[in-house]
């Protein structure tokens, strides 16, 4: 026996929500899951009439169905944006070259200008090359460190006025979990924001219009609007520290189905005491982005790899130092041999 | 009630899912004769023992999927149809989406 909508629509409902327990069908679930998603942009105050905006677009299931329920609540709601896509191309074959052919479907499917630029020419490093140096242990940090930064460079790049991210609730409550356990009491703070680094930072602001949407529903979006996207798991080691994470919500989940949200509200809710000291962030003194050190992060991996030394950005900075030292005082010696 | 032939379902697997069944997105099967009636739960140990192929700890975990898979019955959640308890009909569609794969 089909259970009805709750919307009293007469249709049979196709989906259970996980957020309310209610029954949809499939249209009334368009609706709302479109309606829940623009309200977000609305009360977060995302987007300015005019702006540029670039979609972070990965090819995976939460860049893709950003990136055509922003074109149809633009449609809809005249936002009066202009859309562009951003990839970034970490060169890592086998997975990376495949779903950008579905970035590049989505470029042709929703009629937006599609932008890659490569690891490669920013760093002069590939994913595979930096595996290659650093083994499969650590490569995520550097995947991500670049990643960030690869997306502001190539937002500047675009001129664009922000850059819309994927990020989806159940992403959200696990980075607060992540940043808990890791007693990261700066980023806890800043990964719960609608939007992150404000334009007298210096740097493009990052905006999550799916922050309150749950990843099931965007799978069921996804799927019921036939959306292609990408679905292979990274060839390199998947991020075990988030998989943990991931794996101990979905348990609560079972014994609470609020936790996704309830979590995200605890991030929002905590506060800093003021006289607590946190990191200052200024600007990196190398490339200028955004950071809480002389050098930020991205540049110290950078250092590492091109100094042989790929180990340098992980650890503790004094490590990092001495290592540097060390191998300065050694290049001296060599040099001072040659005389 | 018994099933005296057996019973012809499709299976479909999407989200990354179908990697863990020779990564083939369909597969017609025939659940053999049995004593009362199918229901997703018995399908689930018929799959493990019959159809999947690595991993089974990235699909089934205790008596169910894991967690972040997800279930529909001719194109309807599972969680509206009693899920492990459903009774499987002939020619049902039973599709599984990981959504545990990439962003
Ligand atoms: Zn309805
Ligand atoms: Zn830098
Ligand atoms: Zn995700």
């Amino acid at each position: 026996m089909p259970v009805k909508c709750s919307s009293s629509c007469g249709k049979n409902a196709i989906l259970k929500r996980p957020k309310t327990g209610d029954a949809l069908c499939k249209d009334c679930f368009f609706w709302a899951f479109e309606t829940e998603v623009h309200n977000t942009i609305v009360s977060g105050h995302l987007f300015k009439k005019g702006d540029t905006v670039a979609v972070a677009a990965s090819g995976g299931k939460d860049s893709t169905v950003l990136a055509y329920v922003l074109k149809v609540l633009n449609e809809r709601h005249d936002y009066g944006l202009n859309l562009v896509l951003l990839s970034i191309d970490e060169g890592i074959t086998g997975y990376r070259d495949d779903s950008l052919e579905t970035v590049k479907q989505n470029r042709d499917d929703y009629q937006m200008p599609l932008k890659i630029l490569s690891y490669e020419e920013l760093f002069g490093w590939t994913m595979d090359a930096i595996v290659g140096q650093v083994g499969r242990k650590n490569n995520c940090t550097f995947c991500g460190v670049f990643r960030r930064q690869a997306l502001d460079r190539g937002a500047t790049l675009l001129g664009v006025n922000c850059v819309a991210t994927g990020h989806n609730a159940d992403d959200l409550a696990e980075t607060v979990l992540m940043n808990i356990l890791r007693g990261d009491i700066a980023r806890l703070q800043r990964c719960t924001s609608i939007i992150t680094a404000s334009e007298s930072e210096g740097s493009i602001p990052r905006v999550k219009p799916l922050k309150y949407t749950y990843e099931k529903e965007i799978v069921m979006y996804a799927y019921f609007k036939r959306l292609v996207y990408f679905s292979t798991e990274c060839v390199f080691a998947p991020n075990a520290y988030r998989g943990h994470a991931r794996a101990f919500l979905k348990d609560l989940e079972k014994i609470r189905p609020s936790v996704i949200m309830d979590i995200i509200h605890s991030g929002e809710s905590l506060q800093v005491k003021d006289d607590v000291k946190l990191p200052v962030r200024t600007q990196c003194t190398r490339c200028g982005s955004v950071s809480s050190q002389e050098l930020c992060k991205a540049c110290v991996l950078l250092e590492g790899l091109n100094r042989g030394l790929p180990k340098l950005g992980i650890g503790k900075t004094s490590l990092a130092n001495r290592a540097r030292e060390q191998q300065d005082a050694q290049k001296t010696r060599i040099v001072n041999c040659d005389f | 009630m018994s099933q005296q032939q057996g019973l012809e379902i499709t299976l479909e697997f999407g989200g990354g899912a179908e990697l863990l069944f020779g990564n083939l997105k369909k597969h017609q099967v025939t659940l053999p004769a049995c004593e009362g009636k199918w229901t997703i739960r018995s399908l689930l140990t018929w799959m493990k023992d019959n159809l999947l192929k690595e991993r089974p700890e990235l699909f089934i975990q205790g008596e169910t999927v894991r967690p972040g898979i997800l279930v529909l019955v001719n194109d309807a959640d599972w969680e509206l149809l009693g899920q492990l308890d459903y009774e499987i009909e002939a020619k049902d569609n039973i599709l599984f989406i990981s959504t545990l794969h990439g962003g």
